[in-house]
């Protein structure tokens, strides 16, 4: 072993667990260990076959397929979960975490916390028992609604997020909905724009497409578009600190008014994420920046909870 | 293989591509009263991309679906009106609402290698007590045996027609017939085949009847081909050329080529036609609204749209990937004054 197996002391980290082993948990599970703030201890499934929690356990973690009665009877309780497990899973085991005092970053559909974006919202949520990270097609477009809605009034933003099928798992394909209802809301509550809409496309080119995401904001014809074009580069720099692969494919579009666009102009950003590679392939891109987001998030809870424990000690 | 067939209408859905999505209330109202007189007992009536489709991406309506599909259920005495819905774009709340309005039967389109995401979509249609028809899109891009286990799929889910789509106007006979005899194999009594064509390759009748020969039972027609590309198959068409083989559709080709002239062709904007760029959208397999798309980015870029769609070809795009077309063209452009630049 290299010198890299050092761990910092325990002390200074929080400490985490990541309940759901599949795609998701083990991809989170690799970012994290590269973290100086969340330490991982434990991984939690359901199936004493998964790959994830034999994987986990090989790394150091202590993997159990006790679910979360296991993680809630252990001596160390983890100061935060992530949830990595579906909408049901979640609902049920939510009430639980807030009653052990343990904060939730949630990756599933659940959303039983607040919506949360890391570079748009995440400051006014650090202190929620349980945060929920909205959709992968959100976490992608999101920050360019907001980038625009800081500058100027975006009464419409629509986004079209493009994926490939092998990065679209089966809790996605059967509740398709879920994903085109609860990112449009994201748009709106978090984005800044006033009605969002949102469409998902699933392409099964070989090799697989890169996820490509497209947003177009309505906006006022004399908006100022240099300040819309800078803020939008600059939210890509911002996110680009947590998913390298976040990037700009041409310069924002702006068209003019149209007849059929209600006296509006129009701006039109087209980004592309290629993942980190870490567990899962780098065209998923869509799976990366959930997990990337809720490292992220992870992270800054985390420093946090520390603080807050400094204070107390 | 004969038997009847159904004669399906798209002009008021797929014609909605070539219309720019600026349909009206009267040109509902007219064109509904004209095909349910003709005998037509389907008749497609929203946004070109389906419920929920009016968008930047694809295009706004110039008037809301649901005051289009409230219309044309008022105007049909004999008809029932359905409704297209592309999961990922629409969803169950509209297809709730369409319900509502009236509508009886619902067409829900997937790519032809994702049927698994309409699941959701069939579910609620049947809990709905809709008629349900699945259409594969862009079926060229799979070959028989795997579209017909995709079609497996749809009709576990509640589907009871499940079309072979040849979105791109791609399929040339043998292609198009094997593909739903394929179907047709799978299905057996479970559900019904249909046939969908466009005019890009100019094959959209000959495949039609191949496909009926094939035991497709409903096969697909727009009034004056008015749809995306070149168009579709004609509706008065395919009633006058089944007439003369002697199969059974119970409609009047002559009131339907009554209402292609006199009702559809003073309205449009556009005849569709076999132009270069919808040449090149059979030839390359592109699906064929995004002709409009393109020939806009041209416009607006200064580049072919010819070029943009056969880069669009050879990238595999799928249905609903329009915000590509921009994309490209941007990527053409650059490409150019790079070149100039040497």
């Amino acid at each position: 072993m290299r010198c890299r197996s050092v761990i910092p002391m325990s002390r200074s980290r929080a400490v985490a667990a990541i309940v759901g082993p599949g795609n998701i948990g083990t991809d989170l599970l690799a970012k994290l260990q590269r973290s100086d703030l969340v330490e991982v201890r434990y991984m939690v499934g359901v199936d004493p076959a998964s790959d994830g929690l034999a994987r986990a356990e090989k790394l150091g973690v202590q993997a159990s397929a006790g679910g979360v009665d296991w993680l809630l009877a252990r001596d160390e309780a983890p100061d935060l979960v992530f949830d990595a497990t579906s909408a049901k899973a979640h609902l049920a085991a939510a009430p639980r975490y807030a009653e052990a005092g343990i904060r939730a970053v949630d990756l599933t559909p659940a959303a039983t916390g607040p919506f949360t974006c890391p570079v748009v919202n995440l400051q006014e949520h650090l202190d929620a028992p349980n945060v929920n990270m909205i959709t992968c097609g959100g976490q992608a477009t999101i920050p360019i609604v907001h980038a625009v809605s800081s500058v100027t009034a975006v009464p419409y933003a629509e986004i079209v997020a493009s994926v490939s099928s092998r990065s679209a798992g089966p809790g996605t394909r059967a509740n398709i909905d879920e994903f085109t209802e609860t990112t449009a809301h994201g748009l709106e509550v978090v984005g800044g724009a006033e009605r969002g809409k949102a469409v998902i496309i699933i392409n099964p080119m070989d090799p697989p497409m890169i996820m490509r995401d497209t947003v177009f904001c309505a906006i006022d014809p004399d908006a100022d578009r240099e300040a819309v074009a800078q803020s939008i580069h600059d939210t890509v720099r911002r996110v680009q600190e947590y998913v390298p692969g976040y990037t700009l494919k041409a310069e924002p579009q702006f068209d003019d008014p149209r007849p059929d666009w209600n006296g509006r102009a129009r701006v039109g950003v087209f980004l592309e994420v290629a993942g980190g590679g870490d567990y899962l392939p780098a065209y998923a891109g869509n799976l990366d920046i959930m997990t990337a987001a809720a490292a992220r998030v992870g992270e800054l809870v985390a420093e946090r909870i520390l603080e807050t424990k400094a204070v107390h000690a | 293989m004969t038997g009847p067939v159904r004669i399906v209408d798209t002009t008021l859905r797929d014609g909605s591509h070539a219309m720019a999505h600026r349909f009206t209330e009267r040109h509902v109202r007219d064109t509904v009263r004209a095909l349910d007189g003709a005998g037509v007992s389907l008749i497609e009536v929203s946004h070109g991309d389906g419920l929920g489709g009016s968008t930047f991406n694809y295009g706004f309506s110039l008037v809301d679906e649901r005051t289009l599909i409230a219309a044309a259920v008022e105007e049909a005495r004999q008809a029932r009106i359905a409704v297209l819905l592309l999961p990922g774009l629409g969803t169950v709340t509209d297809l709730r609402a369409a319900a509502d309005l009236g509508a009886g039967a619902v067409r829900i389109a997937t790519h032809c290698t994702e049927a698994d995401v309409s699941v959701q979509h069939f579910t609620a249609a049947r809990e709905l007590g809709l008629e349900t028809v699945g259409f594969l899109m862009l079926s060229h891009m799979s070959e028989p045996e795997a579209l017909a286990k995709q079609a497996r799929i749809m009709a576990d889910a509640g589907c009871q027609c499940v079309y072979v789509v040849d979105s791109a106007g791609a399929l040339i006979l043998e292609g198009a017939s094997d593909r739903v005899a394929a179907l047709v194999a799978e299905l057996g009594d479970d559900a019904q085949v249909g046939y969908h064509g466009h005019q890009n390759l100019s094959f959209g009748v000959a495949n039609s009847v191949l496909a009926h020969r094939a035991g497709a039972r409903q096969i697909d027609g727009s009034l004056v081909a008015l749809g995306a590309g070149a168009g579709n198959s004609p509706t008065e068409v395919l009633a006058a050329t089944f007439e003369r083989l002697g199969v059974e559709t119970g409609v009047d080709k002559d009131a339907l080529m009554d209402a292609a002239e006199n009702v559809v062709k003073p309205f449009i904007t556009r005849l569709p036609v076999m132009d270069r760029s919808s040449i090149v959208q059979g030839f390359g397999g592109v699906y064929s609204s995004f002709l409009l798309h393109a020939e806009r980015a041209a416009e607006r870029y200064g580049v072919p749209a010819h070029e943009i769609l056969y880069r669009v070809g050879e990238r595999r795009y799928v249905g609903g990937q329009e915000d590509m077309i921009i994309d490209i063209a941007l990527e053409l452009v650059a490409e150019r004054e790079g070149a100039v630049g040497v």
